[in-house]
């Protein structure tokens, strides 16, 4: 794709477009219980099947590189969307649509938090619920180690040990950790076989 | 300045997570638990169960509740807003490049080796959370023998929901409400 069809890429949007994007990307943050692999389905339905503001491929194509880069994955989404539907204006205005609803709601539950957890009540559920959630996030780990445990690959299976060491019995800076793997990774793990 | 202070440092997981949000769990609590001692991990898991429940990606949903914590509604904009900075410029450049070249080869390398380095930092987070829901400690156990058994009870039950295929929120509920009937047996201490 040479740079002139990049830039025709978007067109001049109105008021009215940015009106739209705001308004339909905030709802659908608003209300999505359950982080980007839910959200990702929605603003699909919004952008490609409702207003036809991008196409099929193109939001599969953005979606990819939305779920492998660092960050949320929902504003992820926002930020490669919205650069694809208006420029870095659109970017703008998905991305502050998506951040602002769970922005107003958690701030609002943070303040009644200081509030509810003087009840025994609430203590209770709250201990019983961190036992659910350490299991939310032990099965998670479950599954990750099962599909990588699948693969039967060396390096994969090395870098899970030598990391998990790192953290937990040497104490090491999570980011060195990550830092390290990620150039093992651009070195010897750029073929397709580790994808 | 604590509104720096928390931009800087929500910046940097931004930066590092590689994975949605079970991988920012992590980098947040390296920080904001192991390094600054903002939260206590009770809190944090509580803020991370919290999260679960409430729409939006748990990763703003955490960055939300411990600025607000920590510095009111300035300190969770300053979180928020530096938890989205590194995406920000990083897709805009992404896009960019994808749109112009069509791949990202080179980069496509460095997330395979990431990949497995999130498998591992997922599974040491479990393990400060379940020190935290059996022995009730921040850390590793100093004594084992503290355990609760209510607790082995509850996790247990959920793990097998969720093996399962039990809604993630239903499993929640239950676990609150099952934390509750033991709480008020006497069974699970608070």
């Amino acid at each position: 794709m040479s740079e002139e069809e990049f830039v025709l890429e978007h067109p001049q949007r109105d008021a009215h477009f940015f009106w739209i994007l705001f308004k339909s990307t905030f709802i659908i943050s608003a209300f999505t219980v359950g982080g980007g692999y839910v959200i990702i389905p929605l603003l699909k339905a919004k952008y490609v099947d409702e207003y036809h503001w991008i196409t099929d491929k193109d939001t599969l194509d953005m979606v990819a590189i939305a779920q492998a880069m660092p960050g949320v994955v929902a504003c992820n989404s926002a930020i490669i969307l919205g650069y694809r539907m208006a420029g870095i204006l659109g970017t703008l205005t998905a991305l502050l649509a998506t951040v602002l609803p769970p922005l107003i709601t958690l701030s609002i539950i943070a303040y009644c938090y200081d509030f509810f957890i003087q009840s025994t009540i609430i203590k209770m559920i709250l201990r019983g619920m961190q036992c659910g959630a350490t299991a939310l996030i032990v099965n998670v780990g479950i599954d990750m180690l099962v599909k990588q445990c699948k693969r039967k690959q060396l390096l994969p299976a090395l870098i899970i040990i030598a990391t998990f060491i790192g953290s937990v019995v040497f104490d090491l800076n999570i980011m060195y950790l990550i830092l390290i793997d990620g150039i093992i990774g651009l070195f010897f793990m750029r073929a397709a076989k580790y994808n | 300045m604590i509104y720096l202070l928390l931009f800087w440092e929500f910046c940097k997981v931004g930066a590092f997570c590689v994975g949605g949000g079970y991988a920012s769990m992590p980098l947040i609590q390296a920080s904001v638990v192991d390094t600054y001692h903002w939260l206590s991990m009770s809190e944090f898991v509580n803020i991370f169960t919290i999260s679960q429940m409430t729409p939006g990606p748990i990763g703003i949903n955490a960055a939300t509740f411990v600025g607000t914590k920590i510095a009111g509604v300035g300190g969770a904009i300053a979180a928020t807003v530096g938890f989205v900075t590194p995406s920000f410029f990083l897709g805009i450049i992404l896009a960019y490049v994808f749109l112009k070249y069509g791949n990202i080869g080179p980069i496509r390398g460095a997330l395979n080796g990431l990949r497995p380095a999130v498998v591992s930092l997922i599974c040491a987070a479990s393990l400060s959370f379940i020190w935290l829901a059996i022995w009730n400690v921040d850390d590793i156990p100093t004594d084992w023998s503290t355990y609760s058994l209510a607790a082995v009870f509850i996790l247990a039950g959920s793990v097998f929901c969720l093996r399962r295929k039990v809604g993630v929120i239903t499993v929640l509920v239950g676990s609150g409400v099952a934390g509750l009937a033991l709480g008020l047996l006497g069974l699970l201490p608070v």
